[in-house]
């Protein structure tokens, strides 16, 4: 589903992703783990064509399709999500407005029809009563007044509403306490996993894998993948920490 | 005020004085608020024709006033606000100028905190594109001996493109002490990063972008009494300049 091979990427003209390799498929749930500063959200942002993350080498593409060939609300509609570290706050834009909006997009630009207003309010009700949302935080600007958990938990919930093919999430679990934490990943199971999507999963801590389990997990350090394995390599991560496993 | 200012007035600098030149004299809107009373109103400009209009209040000890503005016609438009608070008085201004095209749009306002205890806000929002200029000039005097005074200014200007231009000059003249004044003002463009948000979830850019500069208009508007009316007629004229 998600191939990429090779990829160098550089922000503010300082390279980071040093040629990094990685093959999702359809089906399989990856979780990427490594040390503060070695790219693991510069890969998200890149994926996701955030402005200001060049790519200077390497391709990657979803389902065939070259993704750096697209513009970040073309890859969305592609079926990429991203699901941020730092949830961004937009004062005066409500949650529902923009997310009616950006489905509706994302479907024209598959041929598909667009949703009503009301099927809109029913799928968003729906995905906001699987992360244990109240529905009116979703009529709220984007992000004002979220706390950190609250933030994930909604940034969940838009991944649920606009359905993607592979969702990238960058720490989803930061920030959460236990309840949010088993809530979010028992809502990452529902969402995504299914034989016909995939999931990239960005964390420092066994905690999300417990309910979460990957397939498979990969070092990144120095901008590189420098180790991958199966599940149990992410508690050898978790014992004996990234310098002595990816050394 | 009769004879037409010059440049050199400081209220006319960023004015389109052959315009104004045809206008003049402006006569005075003279609105006078009874000491306990409030008052609202609501100046719109969004015709064709070249416009401008001069108000001045006046509040008695603890009346209210919120007066709103929509600067958004298709050719100069200027609005000129002077208000004068009474003890305890308070006075809200909410703001809108967008302008596009070679247009000029300004609103200029000055207001004076007399007696002690006053409280002004004052929201100004503009949003200019092709080679329009917006000016703000806002000048808050609080008097001597007007103790107490709370004189807020937050003025944004948003620039559609590099070759518009926006003119926000906020200024304080104090000769109080215990006064609590602030002004904000920041002229730029939109947050890039919630840009990459919403393009992220599947926005277009140009909905994008939309979307946050309607946000950003409609902080002017915010608490008047025909809030959705003004709302709805800035969000008109902004389209008209997207
Ligand atoms: N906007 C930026 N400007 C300059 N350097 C950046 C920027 N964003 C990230 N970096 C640098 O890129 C490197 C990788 O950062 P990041 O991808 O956020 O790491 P991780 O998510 O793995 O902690 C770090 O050295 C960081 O300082
Ligand atoms: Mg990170």
């Amino acid at each position: 589903m998600l191939e990429i091979q090779n990829l160098q990427a550089t922000v503010a003209d300082k390279p980071i992703l040093k040629g990094l390799s990685l093959t999702i498929n359809a089906g399989e749930i990856h979780a990427i783990m490594g040390p503060n500063g070695a790219g693991k959200s510069t890969l998200g942002y890149t994926l996701g064509g955030r402005p200001g993350y060049e790519v200077t080498g390497g391709t990657a593409t979803l389902d065939g399709a070259d993704l750096f060939e697209l513009e970040p609300h073309e890859r969305a509609a592609a079926g990429l999500f991203l699901g941020f570290q730092y949830p961004v706050e937009i004062p005066g834009v409500s949650f529902v407005q923009f997310l009616r909006e950006s489905a509706n997009a994302q479907r024209k630009g598959r041929g598909e029809a667009p949703l009503s207003g009301g099927e809109f309010l029913k799928l968003a009700k729906e995905k906001a009563g699987l992360l244990r949302m109240d529905m009116d935080m979703l009529k709220r600007p984007v992000n004002v007044g979220f706390s950190g958990g609250e933030k994930k938990r909604a940034e969940m919930v838009q991944m649920g509403i606009l359905d993607p093919k592979i969702a990238i999430l960058d720490e989803t679990d930061s920030g959460l306490d236990i309840d949010a934490l088993r809530i979010c990943g028992e809502g990452i199971n529902a969402i995504m996993r299914k034989p016909d999507k995939a999931v990239l999963l960005i964390t420092h801590y066994q905690r999300l894998l417990d309910y979460v389990k990957p397939d498979f997990v990969h070092v990144l350090a120095g901008g590189r993948i420098v180790k991958s394995g199966g599940p149990e390599l992410a508690l050898e991560l978790e014992e004996h920490g990234y310098e002595a496993v990816a050394a | 005020m009769s004879a037409l200012p010059t440049r050199k007035d400081e209220a006319f600098r960023y004015a389109d004085l052959a315009a104004l030149a045809a206008l003049w004299p402006l006569p005075v809107q003279d609105i006078r608020v009874a000491a306990g009373e409030t008052g609202a109103s609501a100046v719109v400009l969004d015709g064709a024709n070249d416009a401008a209009q001069d108000i001045a209040i006046t509040l008695g000890d603890g009346a209210e006033y919120d007066l709103r503005l929509l600067n958004a016609g298709s050719a100069y438009g200027r609005i000129s606000v002077k208000v004068t608070l009474g003890k305890g008085a308070k006075f809200h201004l909410g703001a809108a100028q967008i302008a596009g095209g070679e247009q000029t749009a300004e609103i200029v306002t000055e207001v004076v905190h007399a007696e002690p205890d006053a409280v002004s806000s004052q929201v100004v929002r503009s949003v200019l594109g092709g080679k329009a200029a917006g000016t703000y000039l806002g000048r808050v005097v609080v008097a001597r001996g007007a103790v107490g005074t709370d004189g807020e200014q937050s003025i944004r200007a948003m620039l559609l493109d590099r070759t518009a231009t926006a003119n926000a000059r906020p200024e304080l003249e104090i000769y109080a002490d215990d006064v609590k004044c602030a002004h904000g003002c920041a002229v730029g463009e939109l947050d890039q990063q919630s840009l990459f948000y919403l393009a992220q979830r599947g926005l277009p850019p140009a909905e994008a972008k939309k979307l946050m500069l309607h946000a950003f208009i409609a902080e002017a508007f915010v608490g008047a009494g025909e809030e959705e009316a003004l709302t709805e007629a800035a969000l008109k004229a902004l389209d008209a300049v997207l």
